[in-house]
C-alpha cells in the first residue's frame, strides 16, 4: 500500500514528486500519452539525467543543459516583448521554436512576458514594460521605492496577509489604492458587529476597484491558457519543465520590492530586529508558496531566485545575520517536503561558498551568475549540484569559439563525477543565436559521462 | 573634538555623528570646518569600501548620515562653499535602462572624492551626454548600466561621442551589473570599473589626482 504524504520522509517526498515528473498526467488524470515512443524516451532520459546530477547519487549519461530566457524567444522568432505581453497567442509558437530549435534537456515555461492588458486594467506602478514607460523592443524593469514604509514594521509583522492582500497591492497598483480602506475581517466572529468591516465595500471607488481586479482575473485566466497551451505543447515535444514555481529569501522578498534596495539596507542598521522579526513573520508562507506548486504540478524544482545577497551587498557578517539563517529555513522547508530549491545566485556569490555549505547532501540546485564556477564545484562537491555561469558579455559579443571553449572548461572544472548542470548565468534577451547553439551542441558532444 | 566627527562618520556612528554636529554649531563653529570633518571622514569610508572592508550597505549607510550632517550645516552657511573640485564628470544610465542604485552610489563616491558631477539620470538619450560634455568641458564621462541591452546603448553614446569630435576629448568609463572588460572592449570605451571606488580610483587617475 502507498504511503500516505505525512508518514513520508523528506527523500520519500523528493522519490515521489520526481516519479510525478517523469511520469506526467494528462489533464484528466491518466499517463500522458506522449506523440511517440520516442519522444517520451527523450523526456524520460532528460528527467532522469536532471534528477542526477541533482541527487549526486550517480553520474547522469551527460551533463544536462539548460536555458534559461528572458525575453529571447520573443526576439528570435523576430518578434517584439511588446508583441507577446500583448498578444497572448503569440507566446506558444514563440517559446516552443526557441526549445525545439535549440534542444536543451528542459523548459521554464513562458512566463516571462507577463500579461499587458492585466498590468494596465489594474495600473501597476511597480514595472515599466514595453510600450509603457520603456521601448516596445525592450524588456521591463523594476521601479525601486519604499513600498513598505520603515515605521510600518509593526504592521507588517502583526498581520503580513492584511499587507499582502490590501496595503501592498494598495501601492503597486493605481486601481487598487482603494484597497487600503479594507480593514481585516476580525470582527466578523460576532453576529451583531459583522456587518461594520464590509461598510467600505458599498463604497463606489472600492467597487470600482474590486471590479478592475475581476477584470484583470479575466486577463490572466486568458494568459495563463496561452502559457498551458506552450506547456502542453512542450511536453508533448519531449521536454520537461525545471520548475514547478518560485519562492524567494526573505530578505529579497523585503528587500526588492517593499522596502527597496536603500530601505532594506538602513533597516540592517536602524532597526535591525524589526526586520529579522519581519523576515521570520513570512518564512513559512514562502515555504508554502514553493511546497504547493511541487505538489500541484507534481515536479520538486522551484525556482528561488538570490538578489540582495550576492557579493558586495552585504558584509560577510551581515549575510550570516541577516540573509542566510532565514534563506536556510525557507531551504530546509523545502526539502523536508522533498522539494528541491532551484536557486539562482545572480551576480558574485563567491564569498558565500563557504556558508552556503551547510545543507543536506544531494537536495538543492545551485545556479551560478558570475561566480568562480571553480570555487564553486569546490565548496559544493557532494553537497549540492551546481550550474550556471555561461556569461553574458560571452552569448552577446563573443565569437563561437569564445562559447565553445568556454563550455569544454566549464565542463572540465565543474562536470567531473556528476552534479553539475549547464546554463547561462543571467536571464537573457537578445544574444548571439550561434552561440546558444553551440553551447548545447558542445554539452552534447563533450559532456557525455564515460 | 574635530577627529570625532572624522571617525563617527568613519565608523558609521549615526548618532553620535549628528550630535557632534549639532554640539559644534551651537559652539559657533565655522560650518565648513564641519563639512570638511565629513568629508574626511567620507574618504575613509570609501578607502574601507575600496580594501574590502565596507560593502554597499556600509557606503549607502554613509550617505545617508552624510545627508543627515549636511542638512543640520546647509542652514547655518551664508553662501554655498565653493571648495576646489578635482574635475568635471559627465555621468548617467545609458539610454534604455533605468537602473539608478548602482549609479548613485558611483555618483555620491565621486561627488565625495571632490568631484564636480552632472548626473543626466537614467534613461538618458545618446545626445544629452554629447550636449552635457560639450556645454561642461568635462573630461571624464561615466556610463552606468545594468541590463545587457545597455552593452549596444554604451556602444551608441562612445560612437555619438565620436562623431561630435570629442572622443579625444574625454576619458570615458562603463560600470554596472554585467558589464566586463569584454564589454569595455566592445563598447569602445576607456575602462570598466568593477564598483564605485574603482570608478574614483580612474577618475583620480584619469585627471592626474
Amino acid at each position: 500500500m502507498e504511503k500516505k504524504w505525512e508518514e513520508m520522509t523528506p527523500e520519500e517526498k523528493q522519490e515521489t514528486l520526481f516519479a510525478r515528473w517523469i511520469s506526467p498526467k494528462d489533464p484528466e488524470g491518466n499517463d500522458l500519452k506522449f506523440p511517440s515512443p520516442e519522444v517520451e524516451k527523450l523526456y524520460k532520459e532528460r528527467v532522469t539525467r536532471i534528477k542526477d546530477a541533482i541527487q549526486l547519487k550517480k553520474k547522469p549519461d551527460r551533463v544536462p543543459v539548460l536555458l534559461i530566457p528572458s525575453f529571447a524567444p520573443a526576439y528570435y522568432a523576430g518578434l517584439t516583448p511588446h508583441d507577446v505581453m500583448y498578444n497572448y497567442e503569440k507566446i506558444a509558437p514563440a517559446w516552443k521554436k526557441f526549445f525545439v530549435d535549440f534542444q536543451p534537456d528542459g523548459h521554464g515555461h513562458a512566463f516571462v512576458p507577463s500579461p499587458g492588458k492585466f498590468l494596465d486594467i489594474l495600473d501597476f506602478k511597480l514595472y515599466k514594460w514595453p510600450g509603457h514607460g520603456v521601448s516596445k523592443n525592450t524588456t521591463y524593469q523594476c521601479i525601486e521605492g519604499e513600498y513598505m514604509r520603515a515605521d510600518e514594521y509593526d504592521a507588517f509583522i502583526h498581520n503580513p496577509l492584511h499587507f499582502f492582500y490590501f496595503t501592498w497591492p494598495s501601492r503597486v497598483f493605481g486601481a487598487l489604492e482603494p484597497l487600503a480602506m479594507l480593514p481585516p475581517l476580525a470582527g466578523v466572529t460576532e453576529m451583531y458587529t459583522a456587518s461594520v468591516p464590509f461598510m467600505p465595500y458599498g463604497m463606489p471607488p472600492v467597487k470600482a476597484a474590486l471590479k478592475a481586479m475581476m477584470d484583470a482575473g479575466d486577463e490572466a485566466l486568458k494568459w495563463m491558457g496561452a502559457c498551458m497551451t506552450f506547456a502542453g505543447e512542450i511536453t508533448m515535444a519531449g521536454f520537461p519543465a525545471y520548475l514547478a514555481g518560485a519562492t524567494k529569501a526573505p530578505f529579497d522578498i523585503i528587500g526588492d520590492t517593499l522596502r527597496g534596495t536603500k530601505g532594506v539596507m538602513m533597516d540592517v542598521y536602524r532597526q535591525p530586529n524589526k526586520l529579522i522579526e519581519a523576515m521570520e513573520a513570512i518564512t513559512p508562507m514562502l515555504i508554502q508558496l514553493g511546497v504547493d506548486a511541487a505538489k500541484m504540478i507534481g515536479c520538486p524544482l522551484v525556482f528561488m531566485p538570490l538578489h540582495k545577497g550576492a557579493d558586495g551587498f552585504l558584509s560577510d557578517e551581515q549575510y550570516k545575520k541577516f540573509y542566510w539563517p532565514y534563506l536556510k529555513k525557507i531551504i530546509l522547508g523545502l526539502v523536508d517536503e522533498g522539494v528541491v530549491p532551484f536557486v539562482w545566485a545572480e551576480g558574485g556569490y563567491n564569498s558565500r561558498l563557504e556558508v552556503i555549505r551547510d545543507l543536506p547532501k544531494g537536495k538543492t540546485a545551485w545556479l551560478f551568475d558570475q561566480t568562480d564556477m571553480a570555487a564553486a564545484k569546490k565548496a559544493l562537491d557532494g553537497i549540492a549540484c551546481v550550474g550556471g555561469n555561461m556569461p553574458m558579455d560571452l552569448l552577446t559579443v563573443g565569437t563561437t569559439e569564445d562559447a565553445i571553449a568556454h563550455t569544454k572548461r566549464l565542463i572540465d572544472v565543474c562536470g567531473k563525477g556528476g552534479g553539475y548542470i549547464m546554463c547561462n548565468g543571467a536571464f537573457f534577451d537578445k544574444v548571439k543565436w550561434d552561440n546558444l547553439r553551440a553551447i548545447v551542441d558542445t554539452v552534447k558532444k563533450y559532456g557525455v559521462y564515460k | 573634538m574635530a577627529a570625532n566627527l572624522v571617525n563617527a562618520l568613519a565608523d558609521l556612528k549615526e548618532e553620535e555623528a549628528l550630535k557632534i554636529v549639532k554640539d559644534r554649531l551651537g559652539a559657533g563653529e565655522e560650518p565648513l570646518k564641519i563639512l570638511e570633518d565629513a568629508r574626511k571622514g567620507m574618504e575613509i569610508v570609501g578607502k574601507r569600501f575600496a580594501d574590502s572592508e565596507y560593502f554597499i550597505p556600509d557606503l549607502v549607510y554613509s550617505g545617508e548620515i552624510l545627508k543627515g550632517v549636511t542638512e543640520l550645516v546647509k542652514p547655518k552657511m551664508a553662501k554655498a562653499a565653493e571648495s576646489k573640485k578635482l574635475g568635471k564628470i559627465v555621468f548617467g544610465t545609458v539610454a534604455g535602462d533605468i537602473h539608478d542604485i548602482g549609479k548613485d552610489i558611483v555618483v555620491f563616491m565621486l561627488d565625495v572624492n571632490g568631484f564636480d558631477v552632472y548626473d543626466l539620470g537614467v534613461d538618458v538619450p545618446v545626445q544629452k551626454f554629447v550636449d552635457k560634455i560639450k556645454e561642461t568641458g568635462a573630461p571624464i564621462v561615466g556610463l552606468s548600466g545594468f541590463l545587457a541591452l545597455a552593452f549596444d546603448s554604451m556602444k551608441d553614446t562612445v560612437e555619438a561621442i565620436k562623431k561630435a569630435g570629442l572622443r579625444d576629448k574625454v576619458k570615458i568609463m562603463i560600470g554596472g551589473g554585467q558589464m566586463s572588460d569584454e564589454i569595455k572592449k566592445y563598447t569602445g570605451a576607456d575602462a570598466y570599473g568593477k564598483d564605485a571606488m574603482a570608478g574614483v580610483t580612474l577618475a583620480k587617475k584619469w585627471v592626474g589626482a
